[in-house]
């Protein structure tokens, strides 16, 4: 009987201590509320002076959270467009760590029951389960980054969006040529032995078109210039990315650039002092030495232009794709610590091209397939288990990426480029 | 001249009265909300009562929230059910991950491979046939080698899970859609043909109801059948198992086969009933978890509704807790971490006593 007592008084000191934790909370909680109405109260006299936005709530889904470069480039964007549109925080909603699964569609139809006008999702696994949810709330628009299916599947709400990132990596490749270039004049290499190392995450188109328009860029400045790429099979393998860099550094390689979200690559480049170009924003901080540039899409651009749209009541087209003009293609600050004299100003000079449109990336005269110009190429633009090819993308002298649908299609093995694992 | 003892003893209680052994349990959630309150006061200044509801929110928000629950629970149950007449025979089968994924790839193959060879509910029926198939090989590969060689089953089946996530890598690539790109999506999306189909307009409930009866078989087959019998003798002591005439080559087989049989199951459910596609992600560590679910219950198939349904609620809160606070999931986890340290360990109260070591002389 004693024991039980004894039990039961632990018990009531629990129930106290919980009690006594709950007084200061609920204090706390009291300004809370008034500071709610305190924010109610302007938001309503706001929406008397006809704010565009007050009814608007979007949402995001990603597929980590702050800590993977890719997602966090993501978030960054969601909240700039944000700050640009004078959302209220409780206007955004953003779910992270939504895996690429049944949970995805959970996760939009929920973020749909709590009113949002928007979902937007980040990864391109995301896309068929982001499609199914489509299908159940037609009065909600789902957009989808990296995607292929808005255009085939042809929903009123369902669209897919990417940006000219080849363009980025184009001009990141100009300054990846420049710091070949001083170094070759330094001595420290023959002009021949130039060769360019990247660590890949797929055979995917995206990944293709993205070495293939560094390479470009750097051949452009630096002629002697070759490449090989090292595939790794992981979009986020931070021990892989290591190994890979440190392969290619081990099998010569000057200089090394990557196209995987985790910062494996950039510290083996510093560990061995490699200069780095990297991606999906700087890595400066940890890479003081060897960091270049650094190419990235910003995201802000796409979600304030959709959410103008849902507001204005314009229909959003299928595929949209970013550029440097929309703001869309970003370059980091130059590292002038590693980075050849004058990167800066030869990748102005490409940008004004770009933006006057005599400048193309996959112009046909600068690479050969097999030995020879590309004159004809047909993409799996609708993709299919099949893979079958069904558009002509070799027009008016260039291959035409990312203009018959949003997410690139090049995936052309030119000459120059070795790739040195062929299994993912 | 008197030894000297140690003030405390720890010795083996008698069994407990039933109502005890859940008050220490209560006791010891309430300690354990308090001590994470604390935590989660100290490291991030939010209201702890806040966090807690913001947890009860992650499960019981709304009916779509409640049938995610279920569904959730379900599965995990499905594959805690699976391990656990495997863990009574004492073999320690962690390859539940592997099993329920090899029988997921086998229903994705079906749904890929035999659209519009036969009607949905026979593909349906070829796809349940498939991956339990799947699993109970995947099963039985380490039992066979237990049996026959007495390898060592934890290393065994935990490598066949890398084998299985291997194979599951291989396939999502070769039938990635467009070319190259890792994923191969919702699997007929338009024709609907292999998936369950809904059950009044729920389309998780023949899931639920599956694992139901799943549940009440393998209690029964534990509590009253021979076979359950046998393999708690086995496990028990395989010595006592062969002097009274059990075969014990062919009951760890035999086990193991079931085992492996209901993560394929499992599988099933999830690559027909939920995702309808197939990554190596799609069991997402629930072979592992299961493990927990099952020991925390004892092996007990209706206590294991509880404890999957804890930890469940507790994955689900902390997904809300990221989302609405703004705290990062990695802080929910420290929290569902100190909530299982808690319950784990209250065990150890309701199993053994601490005694005054003086006091139990004199009451002699």
């Amino acid at each position: 009987m004693k024991k039980i007592l004894a039990l039961l008084l632990a018990a009531v000191m629990v129930f106290a201590l919980v009690a006594c934790g709950g007084t200061p909370a609920s204090t706390d909680a009291a300004p809370e509320t008034t500071a709610d109405n305190a924010d109610a109260a302007p938001a309503t006299t706001e929406a008397v002076e006809v704010n565009p936005y007050a009814d608007v709530k979007v949402g995001l889904i990603c597929l980590h959270d702050e800590n993977s470069t890719y997602d966090l480039n993501f978030i960054n964007g969601f909240k700039e467009m944000q700050a640009n549109l004078g959302l209220a925080d409780n206007q955004i909603v953003i779910k992270t760590n939504i895996p690429e699964s049944n949970d995805c569609y959970e996760a939009a139809a929920d973020l749909a029951d709590e009113g949002c006008t928007v979902v937007f999702a980040d990864s391109f696994g995301h896309e068929s389960f982001l499609l199914q949810a489509a299908k159940e709330f037609p009065n909600v628009q789902f957009c989808h980054a990296t995607g292929t299916m808005a255009h085939t599947e042809k929903l009123d709400n369902f669209h897919n969006a990417f940006a000219s990132i080849y363009e980025g990596r184009y001009l990141a490749g100009i300054a990846a040529g420049m710091k070949l270039n001083e170094m070759i004049a330094a001595g420290q290499f023959a002009a021949e032995d130039a060769v360019i190392g990247y660590v890949g995450a797929f055979t995917y188109a995206e990944v293709i078109s993205g070495y293939t328009s560094f390479f470009l860029g750097a051949r452009s400045v630096c002629p002697t210039a070759t490449m090989k790429v090292q595939f790794t099979g992981s979009w986020y393998d931070e021990a892989g990315e290591k190994e890979a860099a440190t392969k290619l550094i081990n099998d010569g390689c000057k200089l090394i650039s990557q196209h995987a979200d985790s910062m494996g690559a950039p510290t083996a480049c510093e560990t061995a002092g490699i200069p780095n170009v990297s991606y999906n924003g700087s890595t400066v901080a940890a890479c003081p030495n060897t960091f270049i540039v650094s190419s990235r899409i910003n995201w802000a651009p796409y979600y304030e232009f959709v959410v103008n749209a849902v507001v204005n009541g314009e229909t959003i087209p299928a595929d949209w794709t970013g550029s440097i003009s929309t703001g869309s293609v970003l370059l980091t600050d130059v590292n002038t610590a590693a980075a050849a004299e004058g990167t800066q100003a030869a990748i102005d000079a490409a940008i004004e091209a770009f933006k006057a449109g005599t400048l193309h990336v996959f112009a046909t005269d600068t690479y050969t397939v097999d030995g020879a110009a590309q004159t004809s190429y047909m993409a799996d633009v609708d993709s299919d288990a099949a893979y079958t090819p069904d558009t002509e993308v070799v027009v008016d002298g260039y291959f035409h990426e990312s203009e018959f649908r949003s997410a690139p299609y090049f995936d052309v093995r030119i000459d120059g480029i070795t790739t040195l694992n062929q299994a993912f | 001249m008197k030894m000297r003892e140690p003030l405390f003893h720890i010795a083996k209680r008698r069994r407990m009265d039933f109502w005890k052994a859940w008050l220490i349990r209560i006791v010891a959630v309430l300690f354990a909300l308090v001590v994470s309150g604390l935590v989660s006061y100290l490291l991030t200044k939010t209201n702890p009562i806040e966090i807690y509801q913001t947890m009860w929110k992650g499960s019981f928000k709304n009916a779509r929230y409640i049938w995610n629950l279920a569904q959730g629970i379900a599965i995990l149950l499905c594959v805690s059910l699976a391990v656990t007449p495997a863990f009574k025979m004492r073999f320690w089968n962690i390859g539940a991950e592997g099993q329920a994924l090899i029988g997921g790839l086998v229903a994705a193959t079906c749904m890929l491979k035999l659209e519009g060879a036969m009607p949905s509910w026979l593909l349906i029926l070829v796809m349940l046939c498939g991956s339990m198939l799947a699993g109970a090989i995947w099963g039985l590969v380490p039992a066979v080698f237990k049996a026959k060689w007495g390898t060592n089953e934890t290393l065994f089946t935990l490598m066949m899970n890398y084998i299985a996530i291997q194979i599951v890598s291989y396939f999502t690539y070769i039938w990635a859609v467009p070319a190259g790109s890792g994923k191969i999506g919702i699997i007929n999306q338009k024709s609907q043909i292999g998936w369950l189909p809904a059950l009044f307009g729920q389309k998780y409930l023949i899931n639920i109801l599956v694992v139901l009866a799943v549940t009440v078989i393998i209690f029964v087959y534990l509590k009253y059948s021979k076979h359950g019998y046998e393999l708690s003798v086995v496990g028990e002591s395989e010595n006592t198992a062969r002097y009274i005439g059990i075969n014990v080559k062919k009951v760890i087989i035999r086990t193991m086969i079931l085992s492996g049989a209901l993560c394929g199951l499992a599988g099933f459910l999830l690559v027909a009933g939920t995702d309808h596609t197939i990554d190596s992600n799609t069991v997402a560590g629930r072979g592992f978890t299961a493990i927990m679910v099952s020991w925390l219950a004892k092996f007990n198939p209706f206590s294991m509704i509880l404890t999957s349904l804890l930890i469940v609620f507790l994955q689900r809160g902390a997904g809300q807790v990221a989302t609405d606070m703004g705290l990062n999931e990695s802080f929910s986890d420290i929290i569902t971490g100190i909530i299982i340290f808690f319950i784990i360990g209250c065990e150890f109260f309701i199993n053994y006593q601490i005694k005054r070591t003086g006091r139990r002389e004199e009451s002699k």
